[in-house]
């Protein structure tokens, strides 16, 4: 059995380090959250213009004026701050934020990622992903490896038009942990109920087998 | 003094015509100037260039002048959970630039500060760098984005002065103060309108020269696009 989406939430919550500011998008990458252990002190970043993200709030605390960029009402965390979208977007496309974990609709080889557009079809916007792909220090892409169809997500050249060129290094899917090098795909872990040997059969782009590579450990 | 401060949105808006670009803050439905897109609505002006991260619901924010047929021509970064949007898109009835949230920013902001141009490497290799100048510094790739100045600009804020300085709410500051800047003529709606004198200057987020009309809102719906509890 592939991953579910909190075990793939689970998973990046490992590559989070205690003092980063974190950017989730929407999706999986919002799961994320519940899963950093107390002990880290980790600072959210929401592109609408707060630093120190809380949990949702109470009913009797919501504020039409404290929403994420998701829109959904939320609340601000101990040492939280308020701000424009310019200086969000000077952290984020200035390279003050650590990590920011994405969707994806296609990843290929070469590290391009496609997630805001299929033509003729949705129209919806790439929203702040392409200044997060071109900025933050670090991009984790979580998505599932395969679409509904079973035709893999993991290519060998993005078909949908691009959020970003040459920008993601690392993949974690409901299949397995993926680094992207010059070398193309590089399976690093996989699900604990696959094969490795599965993973190369579920992917469409160039993958080799690392030589270290090991189960996902998800606890 | 308070030669900027008018009764009601109608009246701050005058001078708004067909073909205007207006550049708007909000982000969703939090902190958009409601009570100017309720007027523009009432005013019926058409054919307008909308600059504004989002573009409403189907029957809230920028989506009434939607509705009504107003606008020619959007750039926004976000428009999904707008389905007439998207119908008028895919018609060919509406224009519709998208441009990256940061871009869209600083675009704004490089606009009011009398910028022309800056290079971003937001984009780079994708659809939005079609036909734009590129440039390498220090071996990465940027390209060069125009900033954008407004005929008018459309603001709302938490508490105003009669001078036009501005504090704004959490985040329904967003977009709000880089739009103050970007307009020709700049219209900021504020749920409350005190004496020049009140505010501490410590906390102005807007200062007052970036303004050249102030009222005091009404009605404030405030919707909530995703209400998201938790359980106490």
């Amino acid at each position: 059995m592939p991953l579910t989406r909190e075990q793939i939430a689970q998973r990046i919550a490992q590559e989070v380090e205690d003092g980063f500011v974190v950017n989730l998008g929407i999706g999986i990458p919002t799961l994320v959250a519940n899963y950093i252990p107390s002990n880290k002190f980790v600072m959210f970043q929401s592109e609408n213009g707060l630093l120190g993200m809380g949990p949702y709030p109470l009913e009797k605390d919501v504020d039409p004026d404290l929403i994420n960029a998701g829109k959904q009402t939320v609340t601000a965390a101990k040492g939280a701050s308020f701000f424009s979208s310019a200086d969000s977007f000077a952290m984020i496309r200035g390279g003050h934020v650590d990590l920011t974990v994405l969707g994806a609709m296609e990843v290929d080889e070469e590290g391009n990622i496609a997630n805001w557009m299929v033509p003729g079809k949705m129209v919806k916007g790439m929203g702040g992903a392409m200044d997060l792909v071109a900025g933050a220090r670090r991009v984790i892409v979580a998505m599932q490896h395969a679409d509904k169809t079973g035709a893999s997500k993991l290519r060998k050249k993005c078909t949908l038009p691009l959020t970003g060129r040459k920008c993601i290094t690392k993949i974690v899917s409901d299949y397995g942990v993926i680094e992207v090098t010059p070398q193309g795909f590089v399976l690093k872990e996989y699900a604990p109920d696959l094969s490795p040997e599965k993973v190369l059969d579920a992917t469409e782009g160039k993958m080799t087998i690392a030589p270290d590579v090991k189960p996902m450990r998800l606890a | 003094m308070s030669r900027k401060v008018y009764s009601d949105a109608m009246s701050a808006l005058n001078g708004v015509s067909d073909g205007m670009t207006l550049v708007i803050g909000g982000f969703g439905l939090c902190g958009i100037p409601e009570n100017c897109i309720g007027a523009l609505r009432e005013m019926g002006v058409k054919g307008l260039t909308c600059v504004s991260n989002n573009a409403g619901v189907d029957d809230f924010g920028l989506g009434l002048l939607l509705q009504n047929r107003q606008i020619k021509k959007m750039l926004s970064s976000y428009v999904g959970e707008n389905a007439l949007f998207e119908k008028q898109y895919l018609s060919g009835e509406l224009e519709l630039e998208f441009v990256p949230q940061g871009t869209l920013a600083e675009r704004m902001r490089a606009g009011g500060a009398g910028i022309p141009g800056f290079f971003t490497a937001t984009g780079v290799g994708t659809k939005v760098a079609e036909g734009k100048e590129t440039r390498t510094f220090d071996g990465r790739e940027y390209i060069l984005e125009r900033g954008i100045v407004g005929d008018y600009a459309l603001v709302k804020a938490w508490k105003g002065d009669k001078f036009g300085n501005l504090i704004y709410r959490k985040t329904a500051r967003n977009f709000n103060p880089l739009a103050a800047t970007a307009g020709k003529i700049t219209v900021a709606e504020v749920e409350e309108l005190v004496e020049i004198g009140e505010l501490d200057p410590d906390e102005v987020h807007t200062p007052g020269v970036f303004v050249q009309r102030i009222f005091q809102g009404k009605n404030y719906q405030k919707r909530i696009e995703q209400l998201t509890v938790r359980k106490g």
